[in-house]
């Protein structure tokens, strides 16, 4: 991915604590729509939406005492089943992480940072039908930014941001992203 | 990365790309729907002008994984063996609108000289050229080596994806001479960080083999009594049997081959001071009781099998990373969709 | 054209400008100012050319030259072959005999030399094989060939070694009494098996088989001993490594009659361009390393190399163009001889314009035996010479080479240097860079 490029405009739409209570107002969201985390899994899809994934995680594990992450909280890697491969660089695909029960008749939730053209869940629904065949598919993303190409919507969101299609939008994490010290979301604009 | 020609040009972050990619593979072929739908609508073409069903069908398999469409063409008993040229066969199939060419050629160079003809705007993959480099062999043999390396240090448990061979000795043994297999490797293992030794007959290896970064043994029981932590017999050809390069076949085995008495030394290595055992690898076709024993090939420390298992990850990597990268860019990571 | 030429301002052998006059096939005269006196003397029609900043060189003579002709037309004609010549600057090339059928009979060297003579765009003399069919077995009809209208002196198997060490010597001593040599195409053939290219670090890398230097200079070695032995003249065909020109100097030294001579492209280029496989590299003797480059090049300007051969080896593209294995050896040379010797001897300092001369003209005549080329500039002498632009530059571009043969290592540099005039017997056949007409009146 591209850095933020430094002579172009760019301003925080999401603070640390805002990415917080997103988070953990996703996971009570979870639990009340599935009633539960009975045959809940979680898989983030890779980069970011791997560590999101497992924040998530520790939020209904700490909703729900019968939640437990090792178990249930995965990642889903998606760059084999991508619909614009040959036109950027060549991808090296990041670990797939199912849990050891599989995916069978399992509700899974996909989480990323950022919804746009919904090409990446497309590609993630591929890739989950050649794993298994779970009961549902939910999808939680922590900014949604509009301007969908695929018929597709999330059903957690942590911030419905309105951009231009020449905005761009970053989720930058701690531990994660070399550059950032601390979480945020950046919305750069030339 | 636009052609994998010989892996004196890979870097290693280049190669730790291959190899993590591939690592991702093996997983595919584990699963229940062996199929990734990456090189849909693509035509990967087998240009085999050498008879090797093992390595074809292994680029087949590894095509087919990632649905790509796989073109077979044996140059025996084609219009090749009636005098066409290459060139001709390659126009033909860049017709055809080959996406991939695979080419295997007892020409050394014939790939190199593929990819820098204006004859076709495919990919080429090197399957073997001649007596030069045979590029996924030595990339596979590596992802083989780096998982029982890192496994020894950090556990099953963890990825090695990322990792190199850093402080791994490597032993290969035989016709380095003739060997693409061996010239690969040599490159390969030691842009990865590990520390390569030649154990020849003087007639087998090259002239020149001074300006390699290798040391070079005459002698296999010295060269194990310096315990390698691995040990990659060559296949000895047929057609060298005949008394030029050496005595005999029985000759060799004695002096050259992993016998059994041999093998209870192996036995004895260990991967660096981990409690693993040292490992043992054959590009194969093997030539039981000549260069290496029954005992030796079928022993805990033979990693051939793997190997195979390994060739078709490693192949399926290098097809997604030469097909999906965009023509004349440098790869870069990926941007969000 | 009937007239004589006034060459004016010409730098003879690259020093002091000089006026020269042509006239009758010969050196009219030579001096400073000829064009009044051209003006006040002669009534006949008079071509003035300002040689300017141009170079007078007496022309230069290949001892090593392929002109295919007969047999493979479709790489080489006598026609063609001998227009490169002019457009090199050569007046004289030998043409080597592996023709098809091959020069081991009275009459292909006869057809040989008619052929040149029709064409006249440059003299031609044919060399006879040694053994008959180049086999290395029999002895072809060396005396016969000597005794034709071709009157044959070089006598080389070249393309093939005369490795028979008996043979050798009875070829040697057996063209002594009519004042021939014997030329050797010196390569082992047994170390030289399967051979693509110089074995050494590169060849250990490419996977190619090795062409060991030890197979050309064993039998150079063997062949010396030879000629000391019988006291026959023996010439070194396309010298290749310092391991060579060291035995050659110790011969030489000994009062050995032996001559020896080096490609243009031996003295340039070395095995690290194999790299490629492109097959345009791929020659015999193979390219070597820089330490036999600089050898050469030291062995040439110190005179234990005589002379420069082209070894002139045009093959059609398709011969080229395929893998490196399967691929013809051979590289052109006639019309790169000169920028390229210039590079390699002159802008290093090595050799002057005079030197120069030596090993491309006089040097190759007295070994051939030659009366009328390799002279020297000055009144009285034949015609043959030519005007050299020691300035000009740009890419060398095989495809407006006069030669049938694309196959120039030297395509795309830039090298110093390129004939402008070629006169032969007087008459130009190149001028102004561009061929004019030949010698018997054939248009470019």
């Amino acid at each position: 991915m591209s850095e933020p490029n430094a002579a172009a405009e760019s301003s925080q739409v999401m603070s640390a604590a805002d990415i917080d209570r997103a988070l953990t107002r996703i996971a009570h969201e979870i639990v009340e729509a599935q009633r539960g985390t009975h045959g809940l899994i979680i898989l983030g899809i890779p980069r970011r939406g791997a560590p999101l994934a497992h924040r998530l995680g520790a939020n209904l594990a700490r909703i729900d005492a019968d939640f437990t992450p090792d178990d249930a909280v995965g990642a889903l890697d998606i760059t084999m089943y991508r619909d614009d491969l040959g036109s950027g660089g060549a991808r090296t695909p990041e670990p797939t992480d199912l849990p050891q029960a599989g995916i069978d008749g399992a509700t899974v939730v996909l989480v990323d940072d950022v919804l746009f053209s919904g090409r990446t869940v497309r590609a993630a629904l591929d890739a989950l039908s050649d794993l298994g065949r779970p009961a549902a598919v939910r999808l939680a993303v922590l900014v949604d930014r509009g301007h969908r190409q695929l018929p597709v919507r999330a059903d957690h969101v942590g911030k419905n941001l309105p951009t231009s299609r020449e905005e761009r939008v970053f989720v930058q994490l701690a531990g994660v992203d070399d550059v950032a010290t601390e979480d945020e979301a950046v919305m750069i604009t030339r | 990365m636009r052609h994998l020609l010989s892996t004196a040009d890979l870097t290693r972050t280049q190669a730790l790309r291959i190899l993590d990619t591939a690592e991702e593979m093996t997983g595919v072929s584990a699963r229940e729907v062996k199929k990734l739908p990456t090189l849909r609508g693509r035509t990967v073409v087998n240009l085999f002008f050498e008879d090797s069903t093992r390595t074809r069908v292994s680029f087949e398999a590894a095509a087919k994984r990632l649905s790509a469409d796989v073109v077979n063409f044996s140059a025996k008993g084609s219009s090749v063996s009636k005098g066409e040229s290459l060139k001709d066969t390659v126009q033909t199939l860049d017709a055809m609108g080959a996406d991939a060419i695979v080419i295997r050629h007892g020409s050394s160079g014939a790939p190199a000289q593929l990819a820098a003809s204006d004859w076709s705007e495919a990919a080429v993959v090197n399957a073997g050229d001649g007596t030069h480099e045979h590029p996924t062999q030595a990339l596979l043999d590596a992802l083989t080596l780096r998982r029982d390396w890192h496994a020894a240090h950090y556990g099953e448990a963890s990825s090695p994806r990322g990792t190199d061979l850093t402080g791994m000795r490597v032993l290969i043994v035989g016709d380095v001479l003739h060997s693409r297999v061996a010239r690969s490797n040599i490159w390969l293992l030691t842009t990865l960080g590990a520390t390569v030794s030649l154990v020849a007959p003087g007639t087998l290896l090259p002239v020149g083999v001074e300006s390699w970064p290798v040391t070079v043994h005459y002698s296999f029981d010295q060269a194990l009594a310096a315990g390698p932590d691995a040990v990659i017999m060559l296949r000895v050809q047929a057609e060298r049997m005949g008394g030029s390069f050496f005595p005999n076949a029985a000759e060799y085995a004695r002096r050259w081959g992993l016998t059994e008495e041999r093998l209870a030394v192996v036995n004895q290595l260990r991967l660096a001071e981990t409690e693993a055992p040292a490992l043992i690898l054959h590009p194969g076709p093997m030539n039981r009781g000549v260069e290496i024993s029954a005992a030796a090939a079928d022993s805990a420390q033979s990693r051939i099998t793997e190997q195979v298992t390994n060739g078709v990850s490693v192949r399926m990597a290098v097809l997604h990373l030469l097909l999906t990268g965009s023509r004349g860019h440098h790869d870069d990571d990926r941007s969000s969709l | 054209m009937s007239g004589a030429t006034l060459i004016t301002s010409a730098r003879l052998y690259g020093q002091d400008p000089a006026d020269l006059l042509l006239r009758g096939g010969q050196i009219a005269a030579v001096g400073d100012d000829l064009r009044s006196q051209a003006a006040e003397q002669l009534d006949e029609d008079v071509t003035v050319i300002d040689a300017e900043g141009l170079i007078a060189l007496p022309g230069m003579v290949d001892l090593h030259t392929h002109l295919r002709e007969p047999g493979r037309e479709d790489a080489e004609t006598v026609e063609t072959g001998t227009r490169a010549a002019a457009r090199g600057g050569f007046t004289a090339v030998h043409a080597m005999a592996n023709s098809a059928p091959v020069a081991d009979t009275a009459g292909v060297v006869e057809q040989v030399h008619r052929l040149g003579l029709e064409s006249g765009w440059s003299e031609v003399y044919p060399v006879g094989a040694v053994t008959v069919g180049l086999g290395g077995e029999r002895l072809a009809e060396l005396g016969a060939m000597a005794e034709s209208s071709a009157a044959v002196r070089m006598f080389s198997d070249d393309g093939h070694c005369v490795d028979n060490a008996l043979l050798m010597r009875r070829a040697m001593e057996y063209v002594k009494s009519f004042g021939g040599f014997i030329a050797q195409h010196a390569q082992e053939p047994t170390l030289t098996a399967e051979a693509q290219m110089n074995e050494g670090e590169v060849s250990a890398t490419l996977g190619l088989p090795g062409w060991p230097a030890v197979a050309e200079e064993a039998i150079i070695a063997r062949d010396v001993l030879l000629a000391q032995h019988t006291g026959a003249r023996l010439h070194i065909c396309h010298v290749s490594t310092a391991g060579s020109v060291g035995i050659i100097r110790w011969a030489k030294d000994r009062g050995v009659a032996v001559t020896a001579e080096v490609t243009p492209h031996h003295l340039m280029l070395t095995d690290e361009l194999v790299t490629s496989y492109n097959p345009v590299y791929k020659v015999n003797p193979p390219l070597r390393t820089r330490v036999d480059v600089d050898a050469l090049r030291q062995g040439l300007a110190e005179g234990v190399i005589d002379v420069i051969g082209t070894d002139h080896a045009p093959h059609p593209t398709q011969a080229k163009e395929c893998e490196w294995a399967q691929a013809a050896m051979g590289m052109t040379g006639l019309e790169t001889a000169l920028p390229v010797v210039a590079h390699a001897m002159i802008s290093t300092g090595l050799m002057d314009w005079r030197r120069f001369s030596e090993v491309t003209s006089t040097e190759p005549a007295r070994i051939y035996g030659h009366q009328h080329q390799g002279r020297p500039l000055q009144a009285g002498e034949p015609a043959n010479l030519i005007l050299v632009d020691p300035q000009a530059a740009g890419p060398i571009r095989p495809e407006s080479h006069a030669s049938k043969g694309r196959n120039s290592p030297f395509a795309g540099l830039e090298l110093p240097g390129r004939v402008r005039y070629t006169f032969l017997a007087g008459h130009p056949t190149l001028a102004e860079g561009e061929l004019a007409t030949s010698l018997t009146g054939r248009a470019a």
